[in-house]
């Protein structure tokens, strides 16, 4: 690979970084924390690139001006140096795979391959926020529904947001993907429903409006526990710009 | 594209400048490749419905993206110090005697907020500088684990188990020191292989830098493609519930985390997080999996093999993995 090439294929790289970051694509992969590390790890890479250009093209303009090759900067890798700089062409792959592709967020097929999030004991369940109905985190709702025995929730109508995934009983669930730090280790956090009935297909995005249920259920992969919602209405939307919880 | 670019572009190829020469230079395949990928495009978007396929996509990108930050600093940072710390730097920073250089060196690994995708250049560049490959092995292993983001996320990941990120920075700090002294015994000189770089020795500093810069992304970067490819196959593949099943046993658990370790490939900034989530396993092999995760992995092995050849891989990898094995099992039994 000569000097150019891997030029070019920094500034893709760098581009391609940037442009994810800038479009929030970015954030279907990683947390939204990472932008402005992002961002800057983009423009280093284009301005290497740019630094790569221009001290070859300079390089060729000298060797023009003085027909002796007195540059022997010619050594990039090359000959008994190795074969390592090869080993960049595979950049192209994660490079054209976001520019070219952009891969969804997370969707059901992720949601039914691992367990879902238990959710954790609080030592305390503040009252929810006004509003009727309130919009309610996965998570947060399955905490106060399991260990809370559903008491901050009583009498108040709420508002989940997910995905549809496929239950291990073929009824339909109420998904999101939970980060630690990028896709790699996304989780889901998985809500049962009950009450009415719910036909979107698997990976279509709801909002689901619904009251407690006391019933509560373990998901087969690790036996974590799953609250239920007894749904009262729901409708389809379009993914959520933060697809992750 | 000028004329003058291309005469270059092939001058760079064959190493000698023939200009009238018509091969066909990486340029050009650079060229045909992208043409071909936008004509495919839609094509291309079609294979991949599959669920299954397009998670690996997904999964691959992400780890890729969730690296580029680490990866970019890092190499900035082996940029300069290749370039711009003299060599007396570290013959007076570090104690003279190899053996107390090591933990030293493992000690500073404290200051180096990173992952490890950042750390495999910044070691190549300390041994290119002068210092002795066993200290910059420790530093290697030592700076994704016990740096103060990593051991911040381990106590949040543990609420109410501060022992565990406490267990964790001392028992990565002594597989460091140990690997560090037992190359010391048993290294090897000729097993690293550092490719031939005149470029550092360039006349002009910042070349110099710019040159360390392009080559280490495009080498440590191609490596790291290598791992994120073979993390998201494994994050695909494997399904949970057969986890489920294995962590009944309390020695097949350790070993089984272990190996989990090495094959997700997560950064170390996150891997608290998923050992926090895989509640099914002991504490002991939780920990193991921390210990593990940071020093031997599927990334890392494909980095390690790139920087320093991969005859120094094929020892360093597989001892640094039983080491972490059991100085995490024993302290995991002492401390959990």
């Amino acid at each position: 690979m000569s000097r150019i090439t891997q030029a070019v294929v920094m500034l893709l790289f760098g581009g391609a970084i940037i442009k994810s970051t800038v479009t929030d694509t970015f954030l279907r992969y990683v947390k939204e924390g990472l932008r402005p590390f992002l961002l800057a790890a983009g423009l280093l890479l284009v301005a290497a690139a740019i630094m790569t250009i221009w001290y070859d093209l300079r390089a060729a303009r000298l060797r023009k001006a003085d027909t002796a090759p007195a540059h022997h900067d010619d050594d990039d890798g090359h000959g008994h140096a190795g074969h390592e700089p090869r080993v960049g062409w595979l950049i192209l792959a994660p490079v054209m795979a976001l520019l070219l592709l952009s891969p969804p967020a997370l969707g059901s097929f992720a949601a039914g391959q691992s367990g879902s999030v238990g959710p954790a004991a609080a030592s305390d369940y503040p009252p929810l926020p006004a509003g009727d109905p309130v919009e309610v985190g996965l998570l947060d709702y399955a905490g106060r529904a399991v260990f809370d025995g559903g008491r901050s929730l009583s009498g108040r109508t709420v508002k989940l947001t997910g995905f549809i995934t496929p239950g291990p009983d073929g009824k339909p669930m109420l998904a999101r993907m939970v980060l630690a730090c990028c896709a790699a280790d996304g989780r889901p956090i998985k809500i049962g429903m009950t009450g009415a009935p719910i036909d979107a297909p698997p990976d279509a995005w709801v909002d689901v409006e619904g009251v407690y249920s006391p019933e509560v259920g373990t998901d087969p992969v690790n036996q974590a526990q799953i609250a239920y919602l007894d749904v009262r209405s729901w409708q389809e939307i379009d993914q959520p710009k933060q697809p992750y919880a | 594209m000028t004329t003058t670019e291309n005469a270059a572009a092939r001058a760079d190829e064959s190493g000698t400048p023939e200009p009238e020469s018509w091969r066909i230079g990486s340029l050009e395949t650079l060229a045909v490749v992208l043409v071909l990928l936008l004509l495919v495009r839609n094509r291309l978007a079609g294979w991949l419905t599959g669920p299954g396929l397009q998670t690996w996509t997904t999964v691959f990108v992400s780890v890729m993206v969730q690296a580029v930050p680490f990866l970019v600093f890092g190499v900035v940072l082996s940029a300069v110090i290749a370039v711009f710390v003299p060599r007396s730097f570290w013959a007076r920073a570090l104690p003279s005697h190899p053996a107390l250089a090591v933990p030293a060196a493992g000690m500073a690994g404290v200051v180096l907020p990173g992952c490890e995708c950042g750390s495999v250049p910044i070691a190549g560049s300390l041994i290119r500088r002068g210092v002795t490959p066993a200290a910059a092995l420790a530093f290697l292993l030592a700076a994704p684990a016990i740096n103060p983001i990593v051991l911040t996320a381990t106590v949040i990941a543990f609420p109410g188990q501060p022992q565990m990120a406490v267990a964790r920075g001392v028992a990565s700090l002594v597989v460091a020191v140990a690997m560090g002294w037992l190359w010391l015994r048993l290294g090897k000189a000729e097993w690293i292989k550092l490719p031939h770089r005149p470029d550092l020795d360039d006349t002009s500093k910042a070349r110099a830098f710019w040159a360390a810069c392009r080559h280490d992304v495009m080498h440590a970067g191609g490596f790291l493609v290598l791992g994120a490819a073979a993390a998201a196959t494994i994050n695909v593949v494997v399904p949970g519930a057969w986890l489920q099943k294995l962590a009944d046993d309390p020695i097949i658990s350790i070993l089984v985390l272990a190996t989990l370790a090495v094959l997700l490939s997560i950064c170390s900034e996150a891997d608290a997080f998923v050992a926090a989530s895989l509640t099914q396993f002991s504490l002991t092999s939780r920990l193991v999996f921390l210990v593990v995760g940071p020093m031997v992995d599927l990334k890392l092995i494909s980095m390690q093999a790139g920087v320093f050849g991969r005859r120094f891989m094929l020892r360093f990898a597989p001892t640094t993995f039983v080491a972490a094995i059991v100085v995490g099992t024993a302290f995991g039994a002492a401390l959990l």
